[in-house]
């Protein structure tokens, strides 16, 4: 008998992602806000900007908007909109009774690991391009697709600029992979789907909050919630590449741990109830 | 309905189910306290005991979804806990069969298959023509029936072409229809030659279906083997009904042969051979009492699973030993 893989598995979890509401909800989420930004932007009365980064460009350049929802939405949106599936997708089989009914099938739990989180990955990669891509074409539309000076001040081109906003995307994407270990980690450690996506989210918070408290601040590099916005770097000129390759580790040593413990409980876990 | 014969070309092979001393503790809890029981094959094999017996912890040992605390499961000689392959030709599901309430029946089918791999997914149609579901395959199975998620659960068993069926509790909740149909498939796939183990508290199911049983009590196992053996170590129980019944039974209990005589409901019941019982006819009208009736009783195995269960203090003994067991089927006092 020709055996089933983790593409199986994986093509599957993506086909239960598409019939379930809390999909639409997070992606629809992530679709939504730049456009509400860019409503925001438009009928502000005081347009000269801010105070924080990019926000003098954001009626400048449409590049800027994606690049201050990331900012915003670091530490909170996107930790939400991807604990929605990393947290559900282990306990909503809890939830659902159906850990049984696949622990009895062809494949090892292994293998149903493996493609569940590779599904909650595709989940965020997907919330986080689409959140991108959206807000490119929004505020490109509010405020034109025009060139976009870096941290460092320096003027960067169009293109080059969209550019920048995709691969800051993509290095965003290195905390957001320690999320979902995360939210795996609760998913399968509290069989509750409301549990597993607060707690995930409240990790991603306090982080925030241990960087703020006063005589903490040797900690801040090594910080969950510091490493969100390692993308930064990525915006100066020339390229500063500490915080991303510090970003890399740190998030190593907090995912790689929790997807371990993940990966053991639910390995090893007695499905006893539903 | 296959009785549990051999072929002998499989009667070297390992048995179909072969469990040996499984235990489960949660805790202080012991949910399974050394479990022994043999199902081979072509066997439809009657799981009984009351609920909070251990029925559903020992098939979630079986089907490899707990670790037993000791003891072992081999199916077809292999572990489940060691590898999934274990489950090759192994199907079933236990407490309510569940799938994913958004997705329709064909669709939890078409999952279910492709993790199955090989050729499960050409069963499908198969699979809902044999439980009837074809007609509501499309529709999501969060709004099926009970009984429509038992069938469906029977369908997703079949996808894996299975030798061994273990279903726990497949008739319950299920109306009479349900539970009538319900036995119909079970009986049918039996004559196709699949091992059948199915837990269960409805005993007329199980009496109706099943060729040989095992009964547990407190997660032990008080009773394993054929249920004709079962009814036949009974012994045959008679109902007294006499003009006095306080003589009647004080002649009765001081009868050789006669056991077990009891005062209930106006009436007595007693066990013996038929000689015993002749005998005991003859000593009641010589001792004054006239008899209004005397009528042997079919012993249901109802009754042989409350004398089991509900810690009664009769011993009821197997007269003979089940050869393809490894454990004769001796009944131990419950209680």
């Amino acid at each position: 008998m020709s055996r089933p893989g983790v593409g199986t598995v994986y093509r599957w979890e993506l086909t239960k992602l598409r019939y379930q509401k809390r999909t639409y909800l997070g992606l629809g989420a992530a679709a939504i806000v730049p456009i509400l930004f860019v409503v925001a932007i438009h009928f502000r009365h005081d347009r000269r900007g801010g105070d924080f980064a990019f926000s003098s460009y954001l009626t400048r350049s449409g590049l800027a908007v994606p690049l201050v929802i990331l900012l915003f939405g670091a530490v909170w949106m996107f930790p939400l909109i991807t604990a929605l599936v990393a947290g559900d997708i282990v306990a909503s089989e809890d939830h659902n009774g159906t850990l049984k009914t696949i622990f009895t099938r062809s494949l090892d739990r292994s293998q149903i690991f493996a493609g569940k989180t590779l599904a909650a990955l595709t989940y965020a990669v997907a919330a986080i391009l689409i959140n991108g891509t959206v807000a490119v074409i929004a505020g490109s539309i509010q405020s034109g697709f025009n060139s976009l000076q870096s941290l460092s001040g320096t003027i960067v081109s169009a293109p080059k600029g969209l550019e920048l906003v995709y691969v800051s995307l993509l290095v965003y994407l290195i905390p957001i992979a320690t999320i979902v270990a995360i939210g795996l980690l609760l998913s399968s450690l509290t069989r509750n789907s409301a549990a597993a996506v607060v707690g995930t989210l409240m990790v991603s918070l306090l982080f925030q909050l241990i960087g703020i408290l006063p005589g903490l601040g040797g900690l801040q590099p090594y910080l969950l919630s510091t490493q969100f916005n390692a993308w930064q770097g990525l915006l100066r000129t020339p390229i500063d590449w500490s915080p991303i390759i510090r970003a890399a580790w740190v998030c190593a040593m907090y995912g790689i741990p929790a997807l371990a413990a993940a990966f053991l409980v639910f390995l090893r876990r007695d499905v006893a109830g539903g | 309905m296959t009785q549990g014969a051999v072929p002998a070309r499989e009667a070297d092979s390992p048995p179909p189910v072969e469990v040996r001393g499984l235990v489960k503790r949660y805790g202080e809890i012991t949910a399974v306290a050394g479990v022994d029981l043999t199902v081979n094959v072509g066997d439809v094999y009657g799981y009984l005991g009351p609920n909070g017996a251990g029925k559903t912890t020992s098939l979630r040992m079986m089907l490899g979804l707990i670790r037993p605390t000791q003891g072992s499961v081999r199916l077809f000689g292999r572990n489940p806990m060691e590898s999934v392959e274990a489950l090759d030709g192994v199907a079933g599901f236990v407490e309510a069969p569940t799938f994913y309430p958004y997705l329709n029946g064909r669709r939890n089918l078409e999952l279910l298959a492709a993790w199955d791999g090989g050729d499960a997914p050409d069963r499908i149609d198969s699979a809902l023509e044999i439980v009837e579901l074809s007609d509501r395959a499309r529709d999501r199975v969060g709004g099926y029936s009970h009984g429509m998620r038992q069938r469906l659960g029977i369908a997703a068993a079949l996808l894996r072409d299975p030798k061994l069926l273990l279903l726990d509790e497949p008739a319950t909740g299920l109306d009479p229809a349900g539970m009538r149909d319900m036995r119909l498939l079970i009986r049918r796939l039996a004559d196709q030659g699949i091992t059948v183990l199915l837990s269960s508290h409805i005993l007329t199911e199980v009496e109706e279906v099943c060729n040989r049983v095992a009964i547990i009590r407190l997660g032990k196992i008080v009773y394993e083997g054929a249920i004709a053996d079962l009814k036949r170590g009974a012994g045959t129980t008679y109902r007294l009904e006499t003009t006095d019944d306080e003589r009647a039974l004080a002649i009765s209990r001081a009868q050789p042969g006669i056991e077990d005589v009891r005062a209930q409901n106006g009436r007595l019941s007693l066990k013996g051979e038929e000689v015993a019982v002749a005998q005991l006819s003859q000593a009641l009208v010589e001792g004054g009492v006239l008899i209004r009736a005397l009528v042997p009783q079919m012993v249901t195995l109802e009754d042989l699973f409350f004398s089991l269960t509900e810690g009664g203090d009769r011993v009821v003994p197997a007269s003979e030993p089940e050869p393809a067991a490894s454990h004769p089927p001796s009944v131990e006092v419950a209680g």
